[in-house]
C-alpha cells in the first residue's frame, strides 16, 4: 500500500512535482498519467527514495520512505524510466547481484528463474546485457524490480521503445502482478493506463488533475448526454420523432446514405432516451442500424482537464 | 554492502581498468626496485617505497575515476540508491573494492623484499613499515578518488580532478615552507601527507601517523556518503 501526503518537489524555482496526494491500495494498478515532463518520474523517484521531497510525505507499507528508508525500499520493486542495467554484465550476473543488493532469502536458484521465465527471459539468461534488445533490457530490467518479490512495483513508462506485441506482452504480465502486489504505473499514453489500471491519476505541470476510477472520470465530467445512432429511415421524418421524445435537447443530421441516416442526439443528463428511441422507431417499422453512446473518452476528458488548467495560468498571467 | 564489493571488484577485471593498474603498477614499483637496489647494490627498500608516492599520485586516479561516475553516467545508481542499503554501505563497498585492487599491487614489494632477503637480510621490520604507510597512504588516496567521482558523471574529469588534488596534498610541505605565517604553515606541515608518509620509509611506527591516514580516509568517504545524500534533496 503506498499513501502519498502532500508531495512536493522543487528543483530550484521549478515546481516539479506541486503538493500531489494520493492512494494506492493492496492489489490494486494505479497508472500515472500525464504528458511529458508532467512531474511522473519526479513523484516516482521520491516513492523509491532516489530523490527527497521538498515536502510531504509518503508511505510505503507503512514505513514512510525518509524516516526509515531501508525498511521502506526493502518493499519496493521499482524500473525507472531507464532501466538501471549494468552493461557489461550477464543478465544470471546482473539478476544475482540484485538478489544479493536486496538481501533475499527466498531460495535464490528457484526465485531467479521463476522471475526469468514469468518475464520471459531465460532464453537470454547467460547472454551480457550489452547486447540484447531494447525489448529484452525492458524486461531485465522488470526482472530486476521483481527480484525479492516486493509487495509495491513502481514502473516508470514501462512500455516505452517496444514494439506492439511486446507492449501486449508486457501488459498482460503487470495486470497478472497486480493481482497480488500494489503497482503504480506511469504512462503518457492514455490507452494504456484505461488497458490495464483500476485507478487513474492524471497529473500535469505537477499537479493533479484527477484522481478517480476510469468508468467514473468518464461519466462524472462527461456532463451531457451524447448518442450516435444509425437508423433505416426517411431522414427527415425520423429527426422529427426524435426530437418528440421528451429529454431530447438536441438532434443533428450527420450522414445520409442510402440504406441509412446517421444522426447525433443530445438528451439531458438524467433521462435515458434509449428505450423510448426504441420503441418509437419500431413503431414506424424503422430499423436502428446501429446506437452507441459517445461519451467522453479519458483522451478527451485528458484533453479538457489540462486545457482547463492551461487557461487558468493565462487567466492568472493576465491579472 | 558485500554485494556492492564483490560486484566493484570483479567489474574491475572485466574491465581493462583493474589489469592496466595492476600492470602499471608493477612495472612502476619494478623498475625503481631494479635503479635503487639493484645497481645500487644496496639492500634498503626506502628509495622505491618513496618514488612510489608518485605512482600512487598517477595510478590512484585511474583505479577510482569510474566509482560513482559512471554509476551516475548510466543510472545505474539508481538502483543502488533505492535498493535496501545505506549510503553508508555503498561508499565503503566501493571502497573496500578499490582498496582491493591496490592491495594487490602493493603485495608486489613483499616479492622485493624476498628477492632482497634471497641475497642479504632486509631489515623486516622497516619493509613492514614501509607496507603499512604505503597501504594507508593508498587507502587515503583512493577514499579522495572515491570523493571525486562522487562529484562528476564524467570519467575523464573525474581523474584529472583526482590526480590535481592529490598533487596539491603532496605539495603541502613545500606550501608551509613558503608560508611566512608560522602557524598556518605548521597547520599544512601536519596535514603533509609527503612528510608523514616519510615517516614510514624510515620504519617509524609512528601512532600519529597510522591515525592520520586512517582519519583521512574515514573523513572523505564521509563526505562521499554527504555528496550522495545532498544531491537527493537537491
Ligand atoms: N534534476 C532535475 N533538475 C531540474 N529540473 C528537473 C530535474 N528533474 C526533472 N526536472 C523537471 O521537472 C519536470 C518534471 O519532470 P519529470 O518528472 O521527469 O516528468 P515526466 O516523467 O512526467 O515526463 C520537468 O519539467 C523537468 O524538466
Ligand atoms: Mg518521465
Amino acid at each position: 500500500m503506498i499513501e502519498v501526503r502532500n508531495l512536493s518537489k522543487h528543483f530550484g524555482d521549478k515546481k516539479a512535482v506541486d503538493g500531489i496526494s494520493f492512494t494506492a491500495n493492496d492489489g490494486e494498478i494505479l497508472g500515472f498519467l500525464g504528458p511529458n515532463g508532467a512531474g511522473k518520474s519526479t513523484t516516482m523517484n521520491i516513492l523509491t527514495g532516489y530523490i527527497s521531497s521538498t515536502e510531504g510525505e509518503a508511505i510505503i507499507d507503512g514505513n514512510d520512505i525518509l524516516k526509515n528508508p531501508v525498511k521502506a525500499k526493502a518493499s519496493i520493486g521499482y524500473l525507472p524510466e531507464q532501466p538501471p542495467l549494468y552493461m557489461d554484465m550477464t543478465v544470471k550476473e546482473y539478476l544475482n547481484f540484485i538478489y544479493d543488493l536486496k538481501k533475499c532469502t527466498l531460495p535464490r536458484n528457484t526465485h531467479i528463474a521463476d522471475i526469468c521465465r514469468l518475464v520471459k527471459i531465460d532464453n537470454v539468461y547467460k547472454r551480457v546485457i550489452k547486447n540484447l534488445s531494447k525489448g529484452y533490457k525492458q524486461r531485465v530490467g522488470l526482472a530486476q524490480a521483481l527480484v525479492g518479490n516486493p509487495n509495491v512495483l513502481i514502473l516508470d513508462e514501462p512500455t516505452v521503445g517496444l514494439d506492439p506485441s511486446q507492449i501486449i506482452e508486457i501488459r498482460t504480465l503487470i495486470k497478472k502482478l497486480g493481482r497480488n502486489h500494489t503497482v503504480v504505473l506511469s504512462s503518457h499514453i492514455l490507452s494504456e493506463v484505461q488497458a490495464i489500471c483500476d485507478k487513474i491519476v492524471v497529473i500535469n505541470q505537477g499537479r493533479i488533475v484527477a484522481d478517480d476510477t476510469a468508468e467514473n472520470l468518464s461519466s462524472s465530467l462527461s456532463g451531457e448526454h451524447k448518442l450516435s445512432v444509425k437508423i433505416d429511415g426517411p431522414s427527415k421524418e425520423v429527426k422529427e420523432l426524435i426530437e418528440s421524445i421528451p429529454g431530447v435537447k438536441s438532434v443533428t443530421l450527420i450522414a445520409e446514405r442510402e440504406s441509412y441516416s446517421e444522426f447525433s442526439i443530445e438528451s439531458d443528463e438524467n433521462t435515458d432516451i434509449r428505450r423510448e428511441l426504441f420503441s418509437r422507431m419500431a413503431g414506424r417499422n424503422w430499423y436502428i442500424i446501429e446506437l452507441k453512446t459517445s461519451e467522453l473518452s479519458l483522451e478527451d476528458i485528458f484533453l479538457r482537464l489540462t486545457m482547463g488548467e492551461k487557461i487558468e495560468l493565462k487567466g492568472g498571467k493576465r491579472q | 554492502m558485500t554485494a556492492i564489493f564483490r560486484r566493484e571488484f570483479v567489474s574491475y577485471f572485466t574491465s581493462p581498468i583493474g589489469y592496466v593498474f595492476l600492470a602499471i603498477f608493477y612495472c612502476a614499483a619494478g623498475f625503481f626496485f631494479t635503479l635503487s637496489s639493484i645497481q645500487q647494490g644496496t639492500t634498503e627498500l626506502n628509495t622505491v617505497f618513496s618514488m612510489m608516492m608518485f605512482v600512487l599520485i598517477v595510478l590512484i586516479p585511474i583505479l577510482t575515476m569510474r566509482t560513482f561516475s559512471e554509476e551516475k553516467k548510466n543510472k545505474t545508481e539508481q538502483c543502488l540508491l533505492t535498493a535496501p542499503v545505506t549510503l553508508g554501505a555503498i561508499v565503503f563497498g566501493k571502497f573496500l573494492a578499490a582498496f582491493l585492487v591496490y592491495a594487490m599491487g602493493v603485495l608486489i614489494t613483499l616479492v622485493f623484499a624476498v628477492v632482497v632477503a634471497a641475497i642479504s637480510t632486509p631489515d623486516w621490520l622497516l619493509v613492514f613499515g614501509n607496507i603499512l604507510g604505503l597501504i594507508l597512504l593508498g587507502s587515503a588516496f583512493i577514499s579522495v578518488g572515491v570523493f571525486v567521482s562522487s562529484l562528476t558523471e564524467n570519467q575523464v574529469v573525474s581523474a584529472v580532478l583526482s590526480f590535481a588534488i592529490m598533487v596539491i596534498l603532496y605539495l603541502f610541505s613545500a606550501i608551509a615552507s613558503i608560508i611566512p605565517v608560522d602557524f598556518i604553515a605548521r597547520i599544512f606541515t601536519s596535514l603533509s601527507f609527503l612528510d608523514r608518509y616519510n615517516g614510514f620509509t624510515y620504519g617509524s611506527f609512528d601512532l600519529s601517523n597510522i591515525l592520520f591516514f586512517v582519519s583521512v580516509t574515514a573523513a572523505f568517504l564521509f563526505f562521499t556518503v554527504r555528496v550522495l545524500e545532498k544531491r537527493r534533496w537537491s
